[in-house]
């Protein structure tokens, strides 16, 4: 057996196992056979493997003795990043199969078809071709680029070598790449967190019955309006460490002159509170439409049952705004991911020391001011596209869980 | 007897009045701090329209000053020279070419997806939709060799064709479309009239707001665009206004914040009059593509 087909067969292995065994789970608990459900999930988890292996060449499975006997097992980096690949490969056709099962045996919500009044013709493909041709081509078509470039390393875009998924170990090891990824989170979590409380706070606040409600409302949200590059710029003039409105105030109270650009403890906070403040409008928008939703009559019910303020807030209130609470969670993560990319780069261009590197900063970097990372940067964009795209899968399985159960 | 009565009457009178005190207060409180929450998110721009108006010398000058400047027409004739209200045209251009497009795929896309029955619908609408994953920012590094093989780069065409369809366009009209009555589809199919008649006639009429609600979406978006603009833009003159602003700020080794104020505002000012004035269909436009 050539080295290359026992690299094809370890690729399918994997696909068919991972795939058999959570479809057969899937089919036990929709009443199905377990069996055909594991025939099915092997099936297809090993062709669905094979869409990102085959690009990929099956590399990662290849035995190169050297690896293997610096590794000192069979089983290196590339191998185990194999194994992922694979997995994540086979869900592409996986997840349909789960969808098909889990909605008793239909992909789609099947009263749609009521309103097909113009019958068969070649019309609609003609209608469609516009927007088929500009998502093939300006997302599809760069997406599997992204794929591609990621495999290899070149030289001012020339001489592209293919060197199978080195970028992505080499990714993993490199402690700059690590770095970014930290301070990507610590900044994402207070933006989510605290931008939130606060919007949630001050809604409920504007959402009481008092007198200019609607005035508050828009003086609340328009922040929003402006574009993170210009919420930087501003926030750029007043945290100036010598004249800046800030600095003044914080100098007049206590005497001390904060250095906020080259103090790596505080350039993130400052990314962070711009962020919040530009955001916030939106939340609040949000969260008030959320708490109108919410039926008053419920409120009372619960006020007369002898349950406080506070207690109707978390037991009422808050559940029943789980809906926008976690729209508002992706539309965040979304901002601290990639809209953040135009504050960071007004205010401290990934500085001090990395202390505000962003993932998206440093892909920008990587791919515009480097000469020989366009590899890296667009395994990059991958890892991040990936992180993103789980999230937002997540949001969409919850909200149609929701729908479903909830009305 | 009577005297009792009027007693509860007054007792209950006080306790509501203590309530309502109570309430009252409690209204004070949150008004307090309401005014408080606009006031502090207000600083920023208030400040950047104190700047907007000061000399170099008067913004750095120590100690630090709180009162307006007298340069402000000098300062906004700086953004000026340096071109920002080419740019500003540019981007105005732009993002009503997109919005325009963008509303016309997006309608016909809306059109197929719910008054027709064709094979491989599904997969094609699954296929669109997938694409609500693929944000520009993933595929910047090809999408940036893509448009300069097609020559396309420095011109408007990079800045508005990879645009002109959208997953979230598709999907707003697909959701409104299947909300409108089946009757008028039906009507419109007796009558004789072309799909493209039934779509101008009326369903476009019937939209108007779901319209409004992507186009404002839509502008603040375009309006807003800075990340691919600079790496695919290289002439001043053809550059959208946001990067424009930025680049106020580059030039020279102290920051002349006076003109870069005076130019974030001006910047500031479409989206935000957009933004205020149709906030309504600005939420509307999210909500109606969550449900269901």
């Amino acid at each position: 057996m050539s080295l290359d087909t026992q690299a094809i067969l370890w690729s399918l292995f994997f696909g068919a196992i991972f795939g058999a065994l959570i479809t057969a789970y899937v089919y036990g608990r929709h009443q199905r056979s377990i069996i055909t459900g594991a025939g099915v999930g092997a099936v297809v988890g090993a062709l669905s493997g094979q869409i990102l292996m085959l690009p990929l060449r099956h590399c990662t499975f290849a035995y190169d003795p050297e690896v293997v006997a610096e590794a000192g097992t069979r089983f290196t980096p590339e191998f185990l990043f194999g194994i992922g690949v694979v997995l994540i490969s086979s869900l592409i056709l996986l997840a349909p199969v789960w969808v098909w099962v889990s909605q008793g045996g239909r992909l789609f919500n099947p009263e749609v078809g009521r309103t097909e009044r113009f019958g068969r013709s070649p019309l609609p493909y003609l209608f469609l071709l516009p927007t088929l041709i500009i998502l093939v081509f300006f997302l599809y078509w760069p997406m599997i680029r992204v794929v591609l470039m990621s495999l290899e390393t070149s030289f001012l875009g020339l001489n592209a070598r293919f060197v199978c998924v080195d970028n992505y170990l080499r990714l993993m090891n490199d402690s700059r790449y690590i770095h970014s990824f930290t301070v990507t989170f610590g900044i994402t979590i207070a933006i989510v967190i605290i931008g939130m409380s606060i919007a949630l706070f001050i809604s409920v606040l504007a959402s009481q019955k008092i007198r200019g409600a609607n005035i508050y409302r828009t003086l609340l949200i328009w922040p929003y309006a402006l574009s993170p590059v210009i919420a930087g710029l501003i926030f750029l003039m007043m945290f100036n460490p010598q004249v800046g409105i800030v600095n003044q105030v914080l100098y007049t109270l206590f005497g001390i002159r904060p250095r906020w650009f080259s103090d790596a403890a505080l350039a993130p906070w400052v990314i962070i509170l711009t962020s919040i403040w530009n955001n916030l409008g939106f939340n609040v928008l949000f969260y008030i439409a959320g708490l109108q939703s919410v039926p008053d009559e419920l409120l009372e019910a619960a006020a007369i049952d002898g349950a406080n303020a506070i207690q109707r807030f978390f037991r009422i209130t808050f559940p029943l705004l789980s809906p926008y609470t976690f729209f508002l969670l992706i539309t965040n993560v979304t901002y601290a991911f990639y809209g953040i990319f135009g504050a960071v780069d007004t205010l401290t261009q990934g500085g001090p020391r990395g202390a505000t590197s962003v993932l998206i900063y440093q892909l920008y970097e990587d791919a515009f001011e480097y000469t020989n990372k366009t590899g890296s940067a667009a395994a990059q964009s991958l890892i991040l596209f990936l992180l993103v795209a789980g999230l937002t899968i997540i949001q969409f399985r919850y909200v149609e869980r929701r729908v479903t159960y909830g009305e | 007897m009577e005297s009792e009565v009027a007693n509860a009457r007054a007792q209950a009178l006080a306790l509501a009045r203590t309530r309502h005190t109570r309430r009252r207060r409690l209204n004070y409180l949150i008004h307090a701090i309401l005014i408080l929450t606009c006031f502090l998110l207000a600083v920023p721009v208030l400040y950047a329209l104190l700047v907007a108006t000061m000399t170099n010398i008067q913004f750095y000058g120590q100690p630090g000053r709180l009162l307006p400047g007298n340069d402000l027409w000098n300062n906004i004739a700086v953004t000026f020279e340096r071109g920002l209200g080419q740019q500003i045209l540019n981007t105005v251009f732009v993002a009503l070419v997109v919005v325009v497009a963008k509303t016309v795929t997006s309608l016909l896309a809306g059109l197929a997806f719910v008054y027709f029955r064709f094979p491989g619908k599904w997969f094609l609408f699954f296929f669109v939709l997938l694409t609500l994953l693929m944000p520009t920012e993933i595929i910047i590094v090809p999408l940036f060799k893509i448009v300069s093989d097609l020559q396309w780069g420095d011109t408007f065409l990079a800045l508005t064709v990879p645009f002109f369809a959208s997953a979230t366009g598709a999907f707003l009209f697909r959701q409104h479309f299947s909300n409108i009555p089946t009757e008028l589809a039906e009507a419109a199919q007796l009558d004789g009239a072309s799909p493209l008649r039934f779509l101008w006639a009326v369903l476009v009429p019937l939209s108007w707001n779901v319209i409004g609600a992507m186009a404002v979406i839509q502008f603040i978006y375009m309006w807003n665009q800075y990340l691919w603009p600079i790496i695919i833009m290289t002439s001043p003159d053809k550059q959208v206004v946001q990067v424009g602003v930025r680049q106020l700020m580059a030039v020279g080794a102290q920051t002349d914040f006076g003109p870069v104020m005076a130019g974030a505002i001006i910047a500031t000012l479409p989206s935000l009059i957009v933004f205020v004035a149709l906030q309504e269909q600005f939420m509307n436009g999210f909500a109606l593509t969550r449900e269901k």
